[in-house]
């Protein structure tokens, strides 16, 4: 039989040969200093792999809908299982991923992802997994639309579930500019001169495209002519203020009126009108649509992550998230019953086909990524 | 063993913790940037390992990295600038006290206990349309309209003189304080008024001081990248932007490498300068 000896005996045995004289003093302090290296290089990966059943990692956005996840969800979730939800929060899929980048598998789990492009973009990165969907019995509630789209990347599985959806539209501060104007011009009051100094829009290189490709009359899934995309891009850029960066910093520019007009996600917007200010929303003609989802990462504890997602998705849980961050469920409104709230809010589809949004097309822009994220940051900075 | 030997050793024995740290903090991590940036990133994000020159190329050649580079130096420069010229006379009044010189130093150090970010973006409520300022100016009917004031490049270098201008203080504070203030009598009794004292024996015998604020100064602004991000427009990025949006945005490690290293090299080029004419003990003192 076999007799697993603990690292004090090993200690306490080295250290009696070293006292008889079977060692000497430089082979005693080698050895520990071995044992201690060997620990310190072992330990750190050692822990998530032995952690693993007993905890699962989500990151997400943070605040409301945070505490929305820990109430409904992350808590009911350990009661049942015993395993416990460490809850990260992150400040964009871009920093996130530079994270899961440096990291070893299985050091992060689930995250609240950006669909589809990230999406797209974590599989080609191999980070994707494969989720075993009877794990997974709330998942029949979804949005068909929205789950169909994230099956094609991975060959048919899934390594993530939809979660939610909303647009980025325009908003504008309606003191100064008009809901007849804002629907006549539509994108192009981005690059109206008119309004120099008190446009806003945010830094980020797809949503610019996307908006210049409208503001240049060209489907933005299919630019025909690029240089015209890159010009409207900078005459925005002559004409605004500020990009922004954040969810928070967007209403602030629009709350302090420091800008008049932004692209803006469509949650945001509905927390500034709920705060009193006079601020419009417009879905323009192509506006852009996307989705959330919950992604499992590859090195991830399977089962315990697949039950975590089912009680995500239960409608309770997806309900009571999408109050608190002001953007609808993927939940299908013609199988689960969803609030009045929730039906209020904007972008909402009550048919459950999303068949009036538009999505960035993934094969299309991720094979664009590494050249026009480039272009854009010179852009950007006035080349 | 001798006792030379033993006394040789000594220093390097106390030393050891703190070259180790040096040495897996500092250096190892640095030799790993630099074997980054002779990677390469794929199509897909992914790193392609080898060894490839196309990141040191592009980083060295494009003018756009060189001009961004220029505008960094150029607003760390003119941050520096001012902190000088704000800092010396404050510093002079600290050192020149008499009994509350520890109040002042203490109020001097209070800004560091609120997060760098939160007086960053104290601003926005200082000069934006609807901050302090424009109230103000609208209320007293100087304005009619709220006057745009921020998201330019002289905002950058006020939030950059607002963080920095401590350790300029603190640097020529050392300095002064460290004068023998009867020198400055010597030169009156010999016929010297104040003023030429103060500039012909004073300030030559502050200027290491000068110059420590000024090289961190200098170095600290030219590596920011919070200020342009927060209180910038939309063209006033600074060189750690770039590092910034190639690792994080574009998810290109080993172009953010090469470029990082690039900086590291014009600024570390900067104190071996300093190093050269004025050595780094000046530097330490003010540290200190």
């Amino acid at each position: 039989m076999t007799r697993h000896m603990d690292d004090t005996t090993r200690y306490e045995r080295l250290r009696e040969r070293y006292l008889n004289g079977d060692l000497d003093r430089r082979g005693f302090l080698g050895m520990l200093g071995a044992a201690g290296l060997a620990y310190g290089v072992q330990t750190p990966f050692a822990k998530y792999a032995r952690a693993a059943a007993e905890q699962v990692r989500f990151d997400g956005w943070g605040g409301v809908v945070s505490e929305a996840f820990r109430e409904y969800a992350f808590d009911p979730y350990t009661a049942k299982t015993g395993v416990n939800v460490v809850d990260g929060t992150f400040g964009g899929a871009d920093e996130y991923l530079s994270r899961v980048k440096a990291s070893q598998p299985g050091e992060y789990n689930i995250a609240h992802l950006s669909g589809v492009f990230d999406y797209v973009r974590y599989h080609n990165l191999e980070l994707s997994s494969e989720l075993n969907e009877a794990n997974i019995p709330n998942l029949e509630n979804v949005i068909t639309a929205l789950v169909d789209v994230l099956r094609k990347p991975t060959g048919g599985s899934l390594s993530a579930v939809p979660y939610d959806y909303g647009t980025t539209g325009l908003a504008y501060n309606r003191k100064h500019i008009s809901d007849e104007e804002m629907k006549e011009k539509g994108a192009k009051l981005m690059i109206d001169p008119a309004y120099e100094g008190k446009i806003g829009g945010w830094g980020e290189w797809k949503t610019r495209i996307w908006y210049a490709a409208l503001q240049t009359d060209q489907d933005p899934n299919a630019v025909a002519d690029i240089d015209a995309v890159w010009d409207a891009v900078r005459t925005h850029r002559d004409l605004a203020l500020k990009y922004w960066s954040s969810g928070a910093e967007l209403m602030s520019l629009l709350a302090e009126e420091e800008i008049y007009v932004t692209e803006a996600w469509s949650g945001r917007v509905k927390a500034l009108q709920d705060q009193g200010h006079d601020i419009g929303y417009y879905d323009p003609p192509g506006g852009l649509g996307w989705q959330e989802c919950l992604f499992v990462l590859r090195g991830s504890p399977m089962p315990e992550c697949e039950e975590l997602l089912n009680f995500m998705l239960a409608p309770e849980t997806a309900i009571a998230v999408a109050e608190g961050q002001n953007y609808p469920p993927a939940l299908d409104p013609n199988k689960v019953e969803l609030t009045e709230q929730v039906k209020a809010l904007p972008a909402f589809d009550p048919t459950g086909t999303l068949a009036g949004l538009n999505f960035f097309d993934p094969p299309y822009w991720n094979s664009k990524e590494a050249e026009w994220s480039k272009t854009f940051g010179r852009v950007q900075k006035g080349y | 063993m001798s006792v030379e030997t033993r006394e040789a050793r000594q220093p390097w024995i106390l030393l050891s913790p703190a070259l180790g740290a040096v040495a897996l903090l500092l250096f190892v991590p640095l030799v790993f940037i630099a074997v980054y940036s002779f990677w390469l990133r794929t199509a897909t994000g992914a790193d392609q390992v080898g060894f490839f020159l196309d990141n040191w190329a592009e980083a060295l050649t494009d003018e756009f990295y060189r001009d961004i580079l220029l505008n960094t130096l150029k607003i760390a420069a003119i941050t520096t600038l001012v902190c000088a010229l704000m800092g010396y006379p404050a510093a002079y009044f600290i050192a020149r006290s008499k009994g509350n010189k520890a109040v002042l130093l203490l109020l001097l150090m209070l800004p560091f206990w609120i997060s760098y970010i939160i007086r960053t973006m104290s601003w926005i409520n200082i000069l934006g349309v609807s901050g302090a300022v424009n109230w103000l100016l609208t209320g007293l009917g100087i304005v009619s309209e709220p006057v745009q004031m921020l998201y330019n490049e002289t905002t950058v270098i006020l939030g950059l003189v607002h963080f920095l201008l401590p350790f300029m203080v603190l640097n020529v504070f050392v300095s002064l304080d460290g004068i023998d203030t009867t020198l400055e009598d010597a030169a009156n009794s010999l016929g010297a008024t104040k003023w030429q004292a103060f500039l012909q024996v004073t300030l030559p015998l502050s200027l290491p001081g000068l110059a420590a604020g000024g090289l961190l100064c200098f170095v600290l602004g030219a590596g920011t990248y919070i200020t342009p991000l927060v209180l910038g427009g939309p063209t006033d990025a600074m060189f750690a932007n770039l590092v910034f949006e190639a690792i994080i945005t574009q998810l290109n490690w080993p172009l953010g490498s090469a470029l990082s290293l690039m900086l590291l090299a014009v600024l570390g080029a900067l104190v071996l300068i300093y190093n050269r004419y004025l050595g780094m003990a000046q530097l330490m003192k003010g540290l200190g």
